[in-house]
């Protein structure tokens, strides 16, 4: 590899405890996520990006059925606002309906993928994330 | 499934390379070549315009390139509501924070360095492959907006 590549720190917005268990295990695994932050809800993850005391994430993993402020609320207030519009969402949700893919597309989604149902193909979906933005991928802010 | 990729990219070596490894698994069945900014955005415009069950499911973008640069095709791409939904993905030399910075400001999907060995460049490609054309969901371009 010619460039040095830096750790970095991910966000993740996810309610449900038996993903969040799942996607930690296998990240935490990675030796070049420096930090996995959490937010269980819509409404605590853009408290979280939009204070200027915390440190902003790399890359954020989100899904679009969240309690009190949807996936897709939180993805356009992140692509409006000025301190954190430029960082990549993905989009990770059960729901494979065209509409929301299309909606997530349309407020600049990085990519959209399905939660696959079975635990195995979701370890190897969560291991792909974590290899391909890992390895030869660069973040803003000079990640 | 098969797919379309559009490569806008100037550097002969590397468009050869990419298509080779391409072809290496079935899953790209064509590769689209721009060789400039201006060649880029008139061909999607026409396929916009003609064909659009033909635009490309993925593009690869070069940010140094002859007339119109990467950064001014990725605007086209993004403030247009009938191509917004194609990921684009900067395949690039420059290791610039600003290149960068203003690459996601303008929404690119994701930013790759194109690494200079060739056995790490095939595989920067098929990871390419396997997340963008074998894992994440594209929309086909075949419908009117709302």
């Amino acid at each position: 590899m010619e460039h040095e590549l830096k750790k970095i720190n991910l966000l993740l917005i996810e309610d449900n405890e038996g993903d969040i268990f799942l996607i930690k295990e296998v990240l935490d695994e990675s030796t070049m996520i420096e930090h996995i932050s959490i937010a269980t809800d819509g409404e605590k993850a853009i408290d979280y990006l939009v204070n200027e005391k915390n440190t902003l994430p790399n890359l954020i993993v989100l899904d679009i059925n969240l309690p009190k402020i949807t996936g897709h609320e939180v993805l356009k207030t992140i692509k409006a606002n000025e301190r954190c519009k430029q960082i990549p969402v993905i989009i990770l949700s059960t729901s494979s309906n065209e509409r929301d893919i299309r909606e997530s597309y349309q407020n600049f989604a990085s990519g959209y993928l399905v939660k696959p149902t079975e635990a195995v193909s979701f370890f190897r979906t969560i291991e792909l994330i974590e290899s391909y933005w890992t390895q030869f991928v660069r973040f803003p802010n000079g990640i | 499934m098969s797919y379309k990729v559009l490569l806008i990219e100037d550097n002969e070596g590397d468009i050869l390379l990419t298509k080779e490894t391409f072809e290496i698994r079935n899953v790209v069945s064509e590769v689209l070549i721009a060789r400039d900014g201006d060649e880029a955005i008139t061909l999607l415009e026409n396929l916009m315009r003609t064909q659009p069950a033909n635009l490309p499911d993925l593009v690869l973008l070069d940010i140094n390139l002859p007339r119109r640069n990467g950064h001014e095709v990725l605007q086209f791409v993004k403030k247009s509501i009938q191509l917004r939904h194609i990921p684009v993905i900067i395949l690039t030399t420059s290791n610039s924070d600003r290149d960068v910075n203003m690459a996601y400001r303008n929404f690119a999907n994701s930013y790759v360095l194109k690494p200079i060995s060739m056995e790490d460049f095939i595989q920067s490609i098929q990871l390419i492959e396997d997340f963008w054309l074998g894992t994440v969901q594209l929309l086909k371009s075949d419908y009117s907006p709302a």
